[in-house]
């Protein structure tokens, strides 16, 4: 049943949402702290482990793959409803700002990447 | 025209499926034709979309782009944080584990990386640009790691309302960058693989910016950057109204 994998869908983000709460509220954070990445987390376990075979495996699965494949409309959609005038009125500091950040965020990535894969390779060497 | 009006707004959500759906058709054809697939569809549909945002949001004065638009309100509900959520969470499907923890460590180090970094960028650059108060300065540096972190850092701080729409105006900006962005960089800066895609979600950590910058790139990467991007604004929260403001006050 279809209907099977948009229900553990949904159960997975609910509960990674109300854990994510409880993070935020335990670190005193009015933030949901990481709910999607722990709901992803849990979505990640239950399609590879055996007990949840029924709900993941077959037409169950294309529940889930539907809402996969939507992810891109769905941005589309969020793209379409963002501040867009906001943020080019705020000013050439906003913009700055803004610019400056996502320039040196983009140069550390391969940076970090590297940190990761080298400590990776000396793990398995070991 | 009335009749059209009611039909739309009755089933708002059914109207944005068809209008994102003919956006999409006709960017890929674009993309297709005009670039001979160099540039992604969906990197033209994000940024049609964007487009279209900014005309909506000038004609309607609204904060929601096209979704202000009464015919076009179903947009809303379909790109609100609530589907985008369960979206990101349905491209989890198929992950393989041993893909996460291989990155692990590396996902961590970018998030804390990623907010520090843009933190110290934005808070540099408010004081280029003239700004000496320590909470105002905090506050703009809190926007450049994203447009909620700025606020909830603001208020938590006592900025004033001007400085706080200042600091979601560099996230948004950010974000936007991020989305339009990433295709174009991606090969020089190695976002071809889940653990520079890891990396990356960390680093920049705009939700949003992430979700579809990695869309136009490539949909295989999506899960694993919006899994460390979406622990990033908490952290964020966490960092900008304690350490980050102690720091920004002791050296101003």
């Amino acid at each position: 049943m279809i209907v099977y994998g948009v229900a553990l869908l949904s159960a997975c983000l609910i509960l990674g949402m109300l854990l994510g709460e409880l993070l935020g509220v335990a670190l005193g954070v009015e933030a949901n702290v990481g709910g999607v990445g722990i709901a992803m987390l849990f979505l990640v376990l239950a399609s590879n482990s055996d007990k949840f075979k029924a709900l993941v495996d077959g037409a169950s699965g294309t529940g889930i793959q539907f809402w996969s494949a939507m992810y891109i409309p769905i941005v589309v959609a969020m793209a379409a409803r963002q501040n867009v005038v906001a943020a080019f009125e705020g000013g050439m500091l906003a913009v700055v700002a803004g610019v400056a950040a996502v320039i040196v965020s983009f140069a550390l990535v391969p940076v970090i990447s590297k940190i990761g894969n080298s400590e990776t390779s000396s793990e398995e060497s070991q | 025209m009335e009749i059209l009006e009611t039909v739309f707004v009755r089933n708002s959500l059914v109207v944005a499926f068809a209008v994102v759906g003919l956006t999409i058709w006709i960017s890929y054809f674009l993309a297709d034709k005009l670039t001979k697939g160099r540039i992604h569809g969906s990197a033209i549909a994000i940024a049609l979309g964007l487009l279209a945002a900014y005309f909506g949001g000038k004609a309607t004065g609204g904060s929601t782009g096209v979704a202000d638009i009464t015919l076009l309100g179903g947009i809303g509900l379909m790109g609100g944080g609530m589907m985008r959520d369960f979206a990101i969470v349905a491209t989890a499907f198929g992950v393989k584990l041993s893909e996460l923890k291989k990155a692990g460590l590396a996902g961590v180090v970018s998030i804390f990386a990623g907010v520090i970094v843009s933190f110290v960028v934005g808070a540099v650059v408010a004081v280029l640009y003239g700004y000496t108060d320590p909470v105002a300065v905090t506050t703009i540096g809190a926007g450049a790691v994203t447009y909620i972190v700025g606020p909830v850092t603001g208020s938590a701080l006592g900025a004033d309302s001007d400085i706080i729409a200042l600091s979601v105006a560099a996230g948004l900006i950010k974000s936007i960058l991020v989305m339009i962005g990433t295709p174009l960089v991606a090969k020089t800066i190695g976002l071809n693989n889940p653990q520079s895609a890891m990396v990356f979600g960390g680093l920049m950590g705009t939700t949003s910016g992430v979700a579809a910058g990695l869309a136009a790139t490539d949909p295989k990467l999506v899960p694993y950057g919006a899994m460390t991007a979406t622990f990033y604004t908490g952290v964020g929260c966490l960092l900008g109204p304690s350490i980050l403001f102690i720091i920004v006050n002791a050296i101003l």
